[in-house]
């Protein structure tokens, strides 16, 4: 799919999964139609259980559809077998889990470094990738560290700068902000909406609504059906009726 | 309005300008700055109740200014403040009372109410998000009324999914 400007980041057709374990069937997606300009920053949000992780599983190649289309970059992808899939990403996808998935024997340093050598950047400018998200995420430090030393949340972060390493078309995230306290939420904030301004494509499922209120576009799905899909206001100055009514202190 | 400008009294003695200052230096902008009519009404109103006298001070080249100070009775009314607890969560919701009531009289769709809503809520984050950004981080008391703001939203956030699950 393909409009004036180019090809689509991500396009779905009537995307369905159904999973089958054991007993009875389970309608995890049903029939979502998605479509995603390069440039644009989705949040995906909805209940648990409503399909959420099962869509950004399939969109990056994780998990496989039961029916409908998948395109990314204006090529046709559900159809791909796992290998093919696996270059797609390397090429094109960064992913950061809700479980943060680092190589244990490798220092955090090497783990963010790996997807953009994977991809075939030049050692120096892997380098400065990585020394510049690590210091954008506080991980200056953490950088010869092995991620069994890290904390829940300094590993989410190394998941994070990982993803962006190899500065992919497309980044999807699932619950990225998850294990984090306000103080590291607000690093991860900063750096989301600094590569989102840079032209970052992102799809990102969530609950944190400070992550969702960075994105120009929120996805409400319930029982695997998109029931909103719309584009935010303009952040506005000072509102009148807005920050201030919820800031307000009782007197 | 009344307890906030009755305690910054009784740490020291000052003019309604420098009370607004001093809401504005505490809290930050996160915290809309009344503006100063309000002040000076209601500290006529703390004066008339007892709770604050004024004395005037004189100035060179300009009217004399009026420096208000906290009374013993001021004091009562503000250990009374200190020592009970502060109203807790709302039973009684404004959005709520809209989600049930309205779809009976069939001129509204709770998903539509639903929706809207969330997107109210979440263009308010993103000001929360910005505000916070713009605010100094080594300014607690600003910092924290802004996470406090945010944390209740997405409690109405994730109220607003429980209710779109059950209702809608």
């Amino acid at each position: 799919m393909t409009t004036a400007t180019g090809p689509s980041a991500l396009h779905t057709v009537n995307l369905v999964k159904i999973y089958q374990t054991g007993g009875l069937p389970v309608h995890a997606v049903r029939g979502i139609d998605l479509l995603v300009e390069p440039g644009e920053f989705v949040a995906i949000m909805g209940p648990s259980g409503s399909g959420k992780s099962t869509l950004v599983h399939m969109l990056g190649g994780l998990d496989t559809r039961t029916s409908g289309e998948i395109w990314v970059d204006g090529k046709r992808a559900d159809t791909l077998n796992e290998s093919a899939w696996a270059i797609l990403r390397r090429q094109k996808i960064g992913f950061v889990f809700q479980f943060f998935n680092l190589v244990d024997n490798m220092t955090v340093a090497d783990n963010v470094e790996l997807p953009a050598l994977l991809g075939g950047a030049p050692a120096k400018h892997a380098r400065e990738r990585r020394q510049y998200l690590l210091g954008e995420l506080g991980l200056t430090d953490k950088a010869d560290a092995a991620p069994a030393q890290l904390s829940g949340g300094e590993q989410q972060r190394v998941a994070l700068a990982r993803a962006l390493a190899n500065q992919p078309q497309v980044l999807l995230a699932d619950e990225p902000t998850g294990n984090l306290d306000s103080r590291n939420t607000r690093d991860v904030l900063r750096l989301i909406g600094e590569v989102h301004r840079q032209g970052q494509t992102i799809v990102m499922v969530t609950h944190d609504a400070r992550v969702a209120g960075l994105a120009d576009r929120v996805v409400t799905l319930l029982d695997g059906q998109i029931v909103d899909d719309g584009l935010m206001a303009p952040v506005r100055r000072r509102p009148k009726s807005g920050a201030g009514d919820v800031v307000e202190l009782h007197g | 309005m009344r307890l906030h400008l009755l305690a910054l009294l009784a740490k020291e003695p000052a003019h309604g300008y420098e009370l607004k200052q001093a809401l504005e230096q505490i809290f930050g902008n996160a915290y809309p700055s009344p503006n100063i009519g309000q002040i000076y009404v209601t500290l006529g109103r703390l004066e008339k109740d007892g709770l604050i006298r004024s004395v005037d001070v004189e100035q060179s080249n300009r009217p004399n200014k009026k420096v208000y100070y906290c009374t013993a009775e001021g004091r009562e009314a503000l250990d009374e403040w200190a020592d009970s607890p502060t109203e807790g969560p709302r039973v009684r919701d404004e959005f709520f009372m809209k989600l049930v009531l309205a779809p009976l009289t069939g001129i509204a769709d709770r998903t539509v109410l639903i929706n809207r809503q969330r997107r109210h809520y979440l263009a308010i984050m993103r000001d929360l998000v910005e505000l916070a950004q713009q605010t100094d981080q080594d300014n607690r008391p600003a910092q924290l009324l802004i996470e406090g703001a945010m944390l209740h939203l997405q409690a109405d956030l994730d109220w607003l999914e429980r209710c779109q699950e059950d209702l809608a």
